[in-house]
């Protein structure tokens, strides 16, 4: 009935998600001599920030940049090794034991494996200002994954809003490939500036320098630029129409917009992680919360590790260094190298990881996103699946709802299909604002199995003891 | 919003879920001063984990008056969902069109067949119809069935509302009304004073002339502070949910019910897994199947959540509805099923605690049902 | 409001949309080739009916849902195109065995 897969009922190590953490995560462990396997929701390698690599009809290099390229290499040495690829696969639940919940092509099946490294990544920082949930309102990632999927660009009257080098870096490739923006709102704060001078020696000093630079150059010569960009809100009927905002102190504006792509910084991907039961702690310089992993990435819970941008925003090169360490540790612990080989092997990943870190400490300071464009008020929808609004959740906290869970129960908020990745943050700072106390305190949504849709047909095709069938059918 | 130090409330509430707020609000009704006490955003609450079904037709074999409160509190149920949209403005969608425990064998129809068979002979059982349906029966009033639905037991005194909404509406309703509602307030302990109870928590205490414990699993802890006893376990029951859909199942049935939403709820299962509310794959897949086998066409649904939640359960499975002797103005409240019987306890059981005594009718709830006899 | 970039060589396929056919490049995700017939609108809202379009295009936002092939609530930006596919906007609600 259900079709042969290809994925085998236990492995060593499954890795699940294909960007550099995963890639660099499974070419370390089979050359370790690791049975391992790597689930891909994507259905090619190379995760977001490489998104479409092996196969972009954008074939002229200059426009997707150097960044992006040098994930080519990391790519073709997980191809050369002999680590297992399955793409389209997404991973639903890994539960006790690490027995993991996967769909391929609308077929559900567990398999088990004996240590787990989770590389799902990042995702955008929730953007809720006023019409952000109109048709035309994107994140600047989805205007990256078009362009690099299928070589297509936003067109008419493009607006790109935000902060964040992201955004700067798809300024500089639209330009590139000949498609004008019509203006890049900087929502920066001026007083981030301040803040991010004690960093700047060691900006100064490392790679990312050069690149903002010549990006800043590059975008500046041919996109109109406004800073400190304020009260940013998108106005229209049933479709992005224009764009309103203030700066500085200079009275509001309003500038037609076709396309609004939106961008503040990228959080870590949790929702597997969380649903496992992996503790996380709020990280008050990135404003998220990220899994509590020791040196080597593994989690409180036996037998998963956490490895990239899911387990703290550090950029690719740090996700790959983070992915090689975690495939060391789980190659010791599985007995396929011994401690001294581990440890020798790490010190260089542990080096290229403090290059990598340098400057980011100011990239983060500088970049950090104004409160009123996180913690919205009023009508402006806080989750988008449920529509629940911020005054919502305020007069729900003004009946004694205390975090985000209870949100839950009172408002439906966060219960819609995407599991509250678009709504988390935003509700834990605003409940965390309106009760006085710290993110930290209040909390976030916990999940639970599927942390992504699988349909009921496949859920019920799944193994069943008879423990389960006792637990239901009682006669 | 605390009131704690020197103020006394007439009764302080332990536990803010689906049994201490319908209390709760009932005895604010009454113009009662009323402080509820509820923990914080992580903690155990049954209330969570409910079906939202406000249920008789399975109700009461070995206690005929469980059956007889159940009906009663299904009988209010109209007036209080409508008392309760009248002072919040918020509606907690309870319609009792009857409802279905739909029957996958032969096998299982008639072991349904024999337990209602049983609960009705009961003596001084509570009288009200209910059908065995054959599957013929059933698909003219559920069309959407699948070939394996053997039969099926039908009660027209069944129904469902919306128990998220309610949860919300009593809140809004006790706030209205002056109860007091404090969060994270977990009781640490309750001491007896010269004119009521003395309830500490981490933040200092707040005094009550009476005190209602409806603390869920916590009752087994707090109620012997009172000179009572509360042998409660927590029981596991996971519920999986599918997206919202167009309106198609115009009955509940036990196990598969489709909110005013549009989500689609499917349930039900019992574990003995202590304090553990961890979701399993092998018990939702059996409710997974089951649902599928039931109405096929749910087979292409996706399942976008799924839940666990801890019943708070006794030995013979009845609520326990008991006062201190030792301790009079104490009370202990504890069952499993706060949705159904939210408008009795809101209506019926309130008077009672407001004036300060059970009557006779409650003994049969009392826990000294569960003393072994001195004398083998 | 999308355009593609020249792409010599692309290999094309006809899907339809709401009923009618569309030329578009194998490889692309359902929800691309609905922004580049110029559909930013997918569908419309079961809480309010309001208008949603893509947002995230990497499967975590579940705003792109669509009907594919009559099969409601399906990710287009998760879904690749096939020949003779058939994409429909989804309003409101998705109907049970669809």
């Amino acid at each position: 009935m259900n079709a042969p897969s290809s994925i085998k009922p236990h492995y060593q190590l499954a890795v699940i998600g294909g960007g550099p953490a995963g890639l660099a995560a499974a070419s370390t462990a089979d050359r370790l001599g690791v049975d391992t396997v790597l689930l891909d929701e994507q259905w090619a390698p190379g995760g977001q920030i490489y998104r479409a690599i092996t196969e972009t009809p954008v074939r002229d290099q200059a426009v997707l940049g150097a960044d992006y390229w040098r994930g080519a290499d990391l790519v073709a040495g997980f191809r050369a090794s002999k680590a297992q690829y399955v793409p389209g696969a997404t991973v639903w639940s890994v539960s006790h034991g690490n027995e993991i919940g996967v769909s391929v092509a609308g077929v559900a099946q567990l398999f088990c494996a004996d240590r787990v490294i989770l590389a799902t990544g990042a995702m955008e920082r929730p953007f809720p200002i006023p019409g952000w949930t109109l048709p035309g309102v994107m994140t600047a990632g989805a205007a990256q994954i078009l362009l690099k999927s299928c070589g297509m660009v936003a067109a008419g009257r493009v607006v790109l809003a935000g902060t964040g080098p992201l955004l700067w870096l798809i300024a500089a490739q639209y330009a590139r490939a000949g498609a004008p923006v019509a203006a890049l709102l900087d929502t920066t704060p001026r007083e981030n500036w301040r803040a991010a001078l004690t960093q700047l020696p060691a900006f100064l000093t490392s790679a990312y320098l050069r690149a903002g630079v010549a990006l800043r150059r590059e975008v500046g010569r041919r996109v109109p630029v406004i800073r400190d960009v304020r009260s940013l809100r998108v106005l229209g009927e049933d479709r992005a129409q224009a764009v309103a905002y203030q700066s500085g102190h200079a009275a509001e504006r309003c500038i037609e917009a076709d396309i609004v792509l939106l961008h503040q910084g990228v959080v870590p991907n949790l929702n597997l992680a969380n649903a496992i039961g992996c503790r996380q702690v709020w990280q008050d310089t990135l404003l998220c919360f990220v899994p509590e992993v020791d040196a080597w990435g593994a989690s409180n819970v036996e037998g998963v590790a956490i490895a990239g941008d899911g387990a703290g925003i550090g950029g690719a090169g740090i996700a790959a260094e983070h992915g090689r360490l975690a495939a060391l540790d789980a190659a010791w612990r599985l007995g396929c190298i011994d401690a001294a080989r581990r440890d020798a092997e790490a010190a260089a990943c542990r080096q290229a990881v403090q290059r990598f870190a340098k400057g980011r400490d100011f990239l983060d300071r500088l970049h950090r996103p104004r409160q009123e464009h996180r913690v919205p008020t009023g009508d402006t929808l806080v989750c988008r699946c449920e529509e629940v609004t911020a005054q919502q959740i305020l007069d729900t906290v003004g009946l004694g709802c205390q975090g985000p869970n209870q949100m839950k129960s009172f408002l439906r908020c966060g219960m819609g299909p995407c599991q509250g990745r678009l709504c988390g943050l935003t509700v834990t700072e605003l409940i965390a604002r309106a009760r006085g106390v710290t993110p930290a305190q209040v909390g976030y949504y916990r999940l639970r199995p599927p942390i992504k849709p699988i349909t009921l047909a496949e859920l019920a095709s799944l193994p069943k003891t008879e423990a389960a069938v006792n637990a239901v059918v009682r006669i | 919003m605390t009131a704690s130090g020197t103020t006394t409330h007439d009764a302080a509430v332990v536990g803010g879920g689906l049994v201490g707020s319908a209390i709760a609000w009932g005895l604010a009704r009454l113009g009662q001063r009323v402080a509820v006490l509820d923990e914080g955003d992580i903690a155990w609450r049954a209330s969570r984990g409910n079906f939202a079904l406000v249920w008789l037709q399975s109700k009461g074999l070995g206690m005929p008056p469980y059956a007889g409160w159940t009906k009663r509190s299904s009988d209010l149920w109209s007036g209080f969902a409508a008392e309760l949209r009248e002072e919040t403005g918020v509606d907690a969608a309870f319609q009792r069109p009857g409802g279905f425990q739909l029957a996958l064998s032969e096998r299982e129809l008639e072991a349904r067949a024999n337990t209602l068979r049983r609960l009705h002979n009961q003596p001084d059982m509570v009288p009200y119809s209910y059908e065995i349906l054959d599957h013929a029966g059933v698909a003219r009033m559920l069309p959407e069935i699948g070939p394996e639905v053997a039969g099926g037991s039908y009660c027209p005194l069944d129904g469902h509302c919306n128990s998220l909404r309610l949860l919300r509406a009593l809140h809004i309703a006790m706030e209205q009304r002056g109860a007091h509602y404090l969060p994270e307030h977990h009781v640490e302990q309750i001491d007896h004073t010269a004119d009521g109870f003395r309830l500490r928590h981490k933040n200092g205490a707040l005094h009550a002339q009476r005190v209602v414990l409806a603390a869920g699993i916590g009752n087994a802890r707090l109620a012997p502070m009172v000179g009572l006893r509360a042998p409660v376990r927590p029981q596991r029951g996971q519920i999986v949910v599918t997206e919202r859909i167009r309106p198609f199942l115009g009955y509940p049935v036990s196990t598969v019910r489709q909110t005013d939403d549009g989500t689609v709820m499917l349930g039900d299962s019992l574990e003995e897994a202590g304090h553990d509310d961890t979701v399993g794959t092998g018990v939702t897949s059996v409710i997974a199947d089951r649902a599928a086998r039931m109405f096929p066409l749910l087979r292409r649904l996706n399942v976008v959540r799924s839940w666990a939640a801890l019943r708070v359960m006794t030995p013979d499975g009845f609520p326990i509805y008991d006062q201190s002797d030792l301790y009079p103005g104490a009370f202990i409240i504890t069952c499993h099923s706060g949705v159904t019987l939210a408008a009795s306890h809101a209506l019926a059981l309130a008077p009672h605690l407001a004036a300060g005594a059970l009557p006779d009718e409650f003994s049969a709830f009392s826990a000294r049902r569960f003393d072994v006899p001195a004398t083998a | 409001m999308f355009r593609r970039l020249p792409d010599p060589g692309a290999e094309e396929i006809t899907v339809s949309i709401d009923g009618t056919p569309v030329t578009v490049r194998t490889g692309d995700s359902v929800a691309a080739v609905l922004l580049a017939a110029g559909r930013i609108q997918c569908r419309t809202t079961p809480v309010s009916g309001a208008a949603r379009g893509s947002y995230c295009l990497m499967g975590v936002c579940f705003e792109c849902l669509v009907e594919i092939d009559g099969v409601g609530n399906r990710q287009a930006c998760m879904i690749r195109v096939a020949p003779g596919m058939a994409i429909a906007t989804q309003n409101g609600r998705r109907e049970a065995g669809r």
